[in-house]
């Protein structure tokens, strides 16, 4: 292919590139440093360092990490009995299936279920623990977050399982390994690269959802996202969002570094 | 032979129930005349008759669509010529940059590029509505395409466009009647994933829409925010089947594609 029509392929999806990727990072960057007044200014940063800021960024990684938790401990049985299966491929789907249901109805779902006299305060009721108040607690935050990632948490662990060869643990098995054993020495090991881009599935969307935390959680809970989206929108300090922003650019790098996989023992 | 147990079953049940337990909750509710997501009681189908009804979310209906459609269509362009200039790179450096730089916007948080694009648009000048919906979701449905387009591009045999060449076609003619026909299921496939994220995306749209415009998702958080309405549960159960239609058609194209190579979980 000659350079001329190399060049008018590459035109279009570069000014892509530009326009839409690396200029908004730039101007987030840049606008980090200036204060409601169009100042060039540190307060910001100065700001994200003071304790209600590092207050509110330690409990949102806090549920982050409680949500990517609850959905591994989920998700990696349901994955290693879906592969036993002889339907892995229809139980798969079906897993998937919740996932591509819009997030809002899902958590709008859920304003009915948890409500003062919803299906779950009926149940409670039935077993004799009584109503609670469910809705807006941290509590259903938590369990709507879980439900709504566990397809993203259970996929790639399923492929990781799905790709591992079963004469590995049948020699483990015949060389006198429990079944535990197998599971910590051969299987896990394994199929943590699957476990890795779950996590980096979960973990990132859980800092940054805004709107699970507004209808489910009221204004109990405060993400990163939330703080974002509360700046931009409501408040329309930019500069705070902005900081808040490249804040959570850099932990997603962090993240993506250190649950970077490098497929090892996967063929 | 090893002893089948019971409990592998029973614990998949139990994931699958949790899963699906909302939306059908949300669909069961929808025939409700009794207004509430608590008590049913008793049969009516008046909700999707208000649903129809209903002028200005048929125009946040077809806005939706019109989005979708339009987003969908060029940025399938745009990505198609995208993976075509990445896979003849002849500098495996610029190769490797263009690729990060192409995923940048896919392990994005949706806050950040709704908020990073606000900036943009607020900028360049360009009303916050239609256009500056549709160039986002152009914007993050690009990388979609290329990463659905590329495999098919690696896997195609540079022999036949060599062949081609030696037969006397014009540049012109093996892009369009060699190469592009060749990657052709690729170019579906990511056709139909730009539409249904663009279909689905609530986050980035909440931060560049403006006053006027609204999509169906921006709506449906909306109507949320209000409280219950079981307009919401009848539109859910008419997205639901709408989804289904969608997953069918997807997984058709997937398997005339031959192996699934990656099974889509949306975002």
């Amino acid at each position: 292919m000659n350079s001329k029509t190399r060049l008018f392929y590459l035109l279009p999806y570069v000014l892509w590139i530009g326009l839409f990727v690396v200029t908004p990072i730039l101007l987030v960057v840049y606008y980090s440093f200036f204060d409601l007044h169009g100042n060039f200014t540190f307060a910001n940063y100065e700001k994200l360092f003071t304790f209600v800021y590092m207050k509110m960024i330690a409990s949102s990684f806090w549920y982050a990490f409680l949500i990517t938790v609850f959905c591994l401990l989920i998700a990696y049985p349901a994955a290693y009995f879906i592969t036993k299966t002889k339907y892995k491929q229809l139980l798969l789907l079906l897993v998937i299936l919740p996932s591509w249901i819009n997030l809002l109805l899902k958590a709008y779902a859920f304003l009915g279920i948890f409500s003062t006299y919803g299906a779950a305060n009926n149940f409670l009721e039935v077993v004799g623990i009584g109503a609670q108040q469910i809705l807006f607690t941290d509590f259903s935050f938590v369990f709507v977050s879980v439900y709504i990632f566990i397809p993203f948490m259970l996929l790639p662990i399923f492929n990781a399982l799905d790709k591992l060869n079963p004469a590995l643990i049948d020699a483990s098995r015949d060389l006198g390994a429990s079944a535990w054993t197998t599971f910590r020495k051969v299987v896990f090991p394994l199929t943590l690269s699957g476990v890795k881009s779950g996590v980096q599935a979960v973990f990132i969307p859980a800092l940054s959802l805004f709107m699970i935390t507004r209808l489910i959680a009221g204004n109990r809970v405060i993400t990163l996202g939330t703080a974002i989206e509360q700046h931009f929108l409501v408040t329309q300090d930019w500069g705070m969002g902005s900081a808040i922003a490249v804040f959570l650019i850099i932990t997603m790098f962090v993240i993506m570094i250190v649950t970077g996989t490098r497929k090892r023992g996967i063929q | 032979m090893k002893k089948k147990s019971i409990w592998p079953k029973v614990y998949l049940a139990f994931i699958f129930i949790v899963l699906y337990a909302p939306i059908f909750y949300l669909m069961f509710y929808s025939f409700n005349s009794g207004g509430t997501m608590n008590n049913f009681e008793g049969f009516t189908l008046d909700w999707y008759k208000e649903l129809f009804g209903d002028k200005r979310l048929l125009i946040i209906v077809l806005n939706t669509i019109i989005v979708a459609l339009l987003s969908a269509a060029i940025a399938t362009m745009i990505g198609v010529i995208g993976a075509l200039s990445i896979v003849y790179m002849r500098k495996k450096t610029t190769k490797q940059a263009l690729l990060s730089l192409n995923n940048v916007l896919i392990v994005s948080p949706d806050v950040i590029i709704g908020a990073s694009f606000l900036i943009l648009f607020t900028m360049a000048g360009i009303k916050l509505g239609f256009t500056s919906v549709l160039l986002s979701h152009i914007a993050f449905s690009i990388p979609i395409v290329v990463i659905m387009v590329l495999p098919k591009l690696e896997e195609m045999s540079m022999s036949l466009i060599d062949a081609a060449r030696d037969l006397g076609a014009s540049p012109w003619d093996v892009l369009s009647k060699v190469i592009l026909p060749y990657i052709s299921p690729g170019i579906f496939a990511g056709f139909f994933m730009a539409l249904t994220y663009s279909l689905d995306d609530f986050a980035v749209t909440f931060f560049v829409t403006g006053n006027g415009f609204s999509t169906l998702s921006v709506e449906i958080y909306s109507l949320a925010r209000r409280g219950i309405s079981l307009n919401i549960n009848a539109l859910s159960t008419l997205l639901f089947l709408f989804t289904i239609i969608l997953v069918a058609g997807y997984y058709f194209i997937m398997q005339r594609n031959s192996r699934a190579a990656e099974a889509g979980v949306r975002k």
